[in-house]
C-alpha cells in the first residue's frame, strides 16, 4: 500500500524522469543553501580550536601533510556542566509545557471552529490569525504593560479590591508561558481545524448508533482520527519553543532559563562561538529525534489510507 | 391444535413498530408529512421514493437521529421518540458505511459491544459469530481500507447486526455498489437478514432493490407515503398515477368514464376505446388514466382476429394503431415504440422466446397494438 503513484508506471512517462527531478529540486537546493550549508558551517565551528579571537581551520595543510583537527572537548563539557543540561531540560520542560496548554485551549477551539456553520467560518479563521497582523515583539511587549507589578492587571484587580498588594506576574515561569501559548496558540489551532474539518460526521452517528455515549464518541472516534493533527500541531508548537529566545528575554526571569539564553550568551557575553555552536548543533540534533518520530507517524498514516 | 398456528401468525398481537402520524418539518418544509405505518416482527419494508421524497429523514428519525416535530414511533409498544440514538434497540447500516477507518474489521465489529460492557469472552464469541455470518472471518486484522466495496458492506452489515438489534435500518443497503456486484448482494443481504430474523426497514431510490428485498414496499413522495404493499400489488395495482409511473415503465392513455357498469367500465381516450372488465369507482363522464404495461400489450402487423380475444365484449376495444418508431433488441426482450395516431407513444415489450422469432416488425411498419381488459388499470387521481 505504500507510495503507489510515485513508484508506478502508469503515469509517470507523461511527467517524465527529469520533470520530476526539477520540481523536486526546487526545495531541495533551498534547503541546501539556506539550512544544509549553514548547519555545516556552524558545525565546522562547533569542532574548530579557539585562539584568542579566531577560530582556526580544521584543515591545515604543512610538510606535504592534511591536518585534520576536530575538537570534540566542546561535546564534552555540553555533558559536564551542569549549566547546559539544566538549561536544555529546562527549555524541553517550559516547551512540553507551553505545547500541552496550547493542545488543551486550542482542540475545543478548533473543534468548535470546524463543526461552525460553513459560511462563517473563514471570519472565525480570520480571528485566529489576526495578531499577526502585528508584529511579533510589539505584541510581547504589551504582555509587559499588562502584567507589569504596577501593570493593567494589578491595578486594576487593586482598584476592585480584589488583592491588597501587587502580584507578581512578569519575570516568572507564568509569564513566560503566557506569552508562549499565546504567540503559538494559532500554530496549534490551525492544523488541528484543517484535521477535524474534513472529519466524516456520519462516523460519529455511527458510533452513537452503536451505543456510544457522545462523550465516548468523542474520545473512541474523534480523538484518534485527528491524532495527525494533534502530533502536527504539537510539532509546531514544541520545536520552536525549545529554541525560543525573544519570548523568555522579554517575559521570562531568572527561573526560566532556557537555552537561547546560553546560546546567545557563549556568542555575544563570552564571545565563544565554538561552544555555542555545539549547543546549537546538540539543539538541533535533539529537535530532530521528534520529528523523525513525526515522520514515522506520519508516513504510517499515510499508507492506512488516511492523513 | 394445529390450524392455530397460522392463523396466530396471520394476525399477530399488535404490529412491531407502528409510525404514528409522524410529521417532520424544516422551517416551512415538510419533509415528512403526517406518515402512518404499521410493520409487523420479521419484516423487511423498503421505502422507496425518488431524492428529497423524506425517506431517508424518516429512517434518521428511527434512528433517532432527528427528532419528529409531532408524532409517536412505538417499537414493541414503546415509544421511542424521546430516546437518544445511543438508548435505542435500533442499528443502522449507513450508505457510505461509516466504518471507523482507524479500527480493524474485528474492532469495528466489537465496537457497539464494547459499549454494551458485554464480557470480553462474549464478545469474542459474537464478534466471531458475525463475521463468519458475513465470511470475512479471514479479513478480522484488515483495516477497512483494505477492503473491496462488497468486502466493506459485509463489515458494516455485521456490524449492524452485532448487538441483535430489534430493528435493523438499511439506508441505500447497496448505493455504493456496481451493478453486478448489487444483483447478487440483494439476495445475499435478504439471506443474512432472513437468518438472523430481525426485522428491517430499508430506504432506497431503486425500484429493483426494493422490489427484490422487501416483502412490503412503502412508495414515497413529497413527504407522504402513497401506497403501501406486497411488491407484485405495488406493481400491478398501483392506486396512483405517480406510483404506476415511478414503478417500471408503464403506457398512460387519458380518457373519459363513458360506461360505468359494475362488472365493466368502458372509457374513452383519444386513440382508442378501453373495455375495463372490473368495475372502478368512479362516475360517468369522470377523468381518469388508464395505465397498461409494457409486457402486456401486444403488437403485430396484421389486424386482430376475434379469436385472439378473450373476452367476446372486448372486441373492438383495447385496440390501437400506430406506427414502429423505435426499436430496442435487448436479448431477452424486445421493445418497440409505437406511435398512434394522437402521438400518444406507447411502448410494448416481447419476450424473445424462441431463438429465430417470427416477429419480423421493423422500423415504420403500420402496426396494431392490442391488449385484455383484465391487465389494464384505471387510476382516479
Amino acid at each position: 500500500m505504500s507510495a503507489l503513484p510515485a513508484s508506478s508506471p502508469g503515469y509517470a512517462h507523461l511527467v517524465g524522469r527529469w520533470g520530476r527531478v526539477a520540481v523536486i529540486s526546487v526545495p531541495m537546493v533551498f534547503l541546501l543553501l539556506v539550512f544544509l550549508l549553514p548547519f555545516l558551517v556552524v558545525f565546522k565551528i562547533s569542532v574548530s580550536e579557539m585562539d584568542t579571537v579566531f577560530f582556526k581551520d580544521v584543515l591545515t595543510f604543512k610538510d606535504d601533510a592534511v591536518f585534520l583537527a576536530l575538537k570534540y572537548g566542546n561535546y564534552i563539557s555540553l555533558t559536564q556542566d551542569a549549566l547546559y543540561l539544566t538549561a536544555y531540560l529546562s527549555s524541553i520542560k517550559i516547551a512540553a509545557i507551553t505545547t500541552a496548554i496550547c493542545l488543551f485551549i486550542a482542540y475545543p477551539f478548533a473543534y468548535f471552529l470546524a463543526r461552525s456553520p460553513a459560511d462563517r467560518r473563514p471570519a472565525l479563521l480570520m480571528l485566529v490569525m489576526l495578531p499577526f497582523w502585528t508584529s511579533f515583539l510589539l505584541r510581547v511587549y504589551a504582555w509587559k504593560m499588562l502584567l507589569a507589578d504596577a501593570g493593567v492587571f494589578n491595578n486594576v484587580a487593586i482598584a476592585l479590591g480584589l488583592i491588597a498588594e501587587p502580584v507578581k506576574m512578569m519575570n516568572t515561569p507564568f509569564s513566560l508561558v503566557l506569552g508562549m501559548v499565546y504567540t503559538y496558540l494559532p500554530f496549534m489551532i490551525l492544523p488541528l481545524y484543517a484535521n477535524l474539518v474534513k472529519m466524516d460526521l456520519t462516523l460519529l452517528e455511527a458510533a452513537l448508533d452503536l451505543g456510544a455515549k457522545p462523550w465516548q464518541a468523542f474520545w473512541r472516534i474523534t480523538v484518534p482520527l485527528s491524532a495527525s493533527g494533534i502530533i502536527a500541531g504539537s510539532m509546531l508548537v514544541f520545536i520552536p519553543c525549545v529554541g525560543e529566545f525573544v519570548i523568555p528575554e522579554l517575559l521570562g526571569g531568572p527561573e526560566t532559563l532556557m537555552i537561547g539564553h546560553v546560546l546567545w550568551n557563549e556568542f555575544f557575553g563570552n564571545n565563544d562561538w565554538p561552544m555555542a555552536a555545539s549547543v546549537a548543533v546538540a539543539m538541533v540534533a535533539l529537535i530532530i529525534i521528534p520529528l523523525a518520530l513525526f515522520n514515522k507517524y506520519q508516513a504510517e498514516s499515510t499508507a492506512g489510507g488516511r492523513v | 391444535m394445529a390450524p392455530t398456528e397460522p392463523l396466530a401468525r396471520a394476525a399477530p398481537a399488535a404490529p412491531f413498530l407502528q409510525i404514528q402520524h409522524i410529521v417532520k418539518q424544516f422551517d416551512d418544509v415538510f419533509a415528512v408529512d403526517d406518515v402512518s405505518l404499521d410493520i409487523a416482527q420479521g419484516e423487511i419494508f423498503a421505502l422507496l421514493g425518488s431524492s428529497g421524497c423524506g425517506k431517508s429523514t424518516l429512517l434518521r428519525m428511527l434512528a433517532g437521529f432527528e427528532v419528529p416535530t409531532s408524532g409517536h414511533i412505538l417499537l414493541a409498544g414503546q415509544d421511542i421518540v424521546g430516546l437518544a440514538p445511543y438508548e435505542r434497540p435500533i442499528n443502522m447500516m449507513f450508505q457510505s458505511y461509516a466504518l471507523f477507518p482507524h479500527l480493524t474489521v474485528w474492532e469495528n465489529v466489537a465496537f457497539g459491544l464494547k459499549r454494551d460492557g458485554m464480557p470480553k469472552g462474549q464478545i469474542e464469541e459474537r464478534v466471531t459469530q458475525m463475521l463468519d455470518l458475513v465470511q470475512l472471518k479471514p479479513y478480522a486484522k484488515r483495516k477497512p481500507h483494505q477492503l473491496s466495496g462488497g468486502q466493506q458492506q459485509r463489515v458494516a452489515l455485521a456490524r449492524s447486526l452485532a448487538k441483535r438489534p430489534k430493528l435493523l435500518l438499511l439506508d441505500e443497503p447497496l448505493g455504493a455498489l456496481d451493478a453486478k456486484l448489487r444483483q447478487r448482494t440483494q439476495l445475499e443481504l435478504v439471506d443474512i437478514i432472513e437468518r438472523v430474523g430481525v426485522t428491517c426497514v430499508m430506504v432506497t431510490h431503486d425500484q429493483e432493490e426494493a422490489m427484490t428485498m422487501a416483502t412490503r414496499i412503502g412508495v414515497m413522495s413529497e413527504g407522504k407515503i402513497l401506497q403501501i404493499g406486497k411488491p407484485a400489488e405495488i406493481y400491478e395495482t398501483p392506486n396512483c398515477l405517480f406510483v404506476a409511473d415511478f414503478i417500471g415503465t408503464v403506457n398512460i392513455f387519458k380518457g373519459a368514464v363513458e360506461v360505468d357498469e359494475a362488472d365493466h367500465v368502458i372509457i374513452a381516450s383519444a386513440d382508442c376505446k378501453h373495455y375495463v372488465s372490473h368495475g372502478i369507482t368512479g362516475t360517468q363522464g369522470m377523468e381518469v388514466h388508464v395505465a397498461v404495461r409494457p409486457e402486456k400489450m401486444s403488437v403485430q402487423k396484421e389486424p386482430v382476429n376475434d379469436a385472439q380475444r378473450e373476452l367476446a365484449a372486448e372486441v373492438g376495444y383495447n385496440l390501437a394503431q400506430g406506427v414502429i418508431t423505435e426499436l430496442a433488441y435487448l436479448g431477452s426482450l424486445t421493445t418497440y415504440h409505437v406511435k398512434l395516431g394522437s402521438g400518444l407513444v406507447v411502448k410494448v415489450t416481447h419476450t424473445n422466446d424462441a431463438r429465430h422469432g417470427s416477429s419480423s416488425l421493423t422500423w415504420g411498419d403500420a402496426v396494431y397494438v392490442w391488449w385484455s381488459g383484465s391487465d389494464v388499470v384505471v387510476l382516479t387521481r
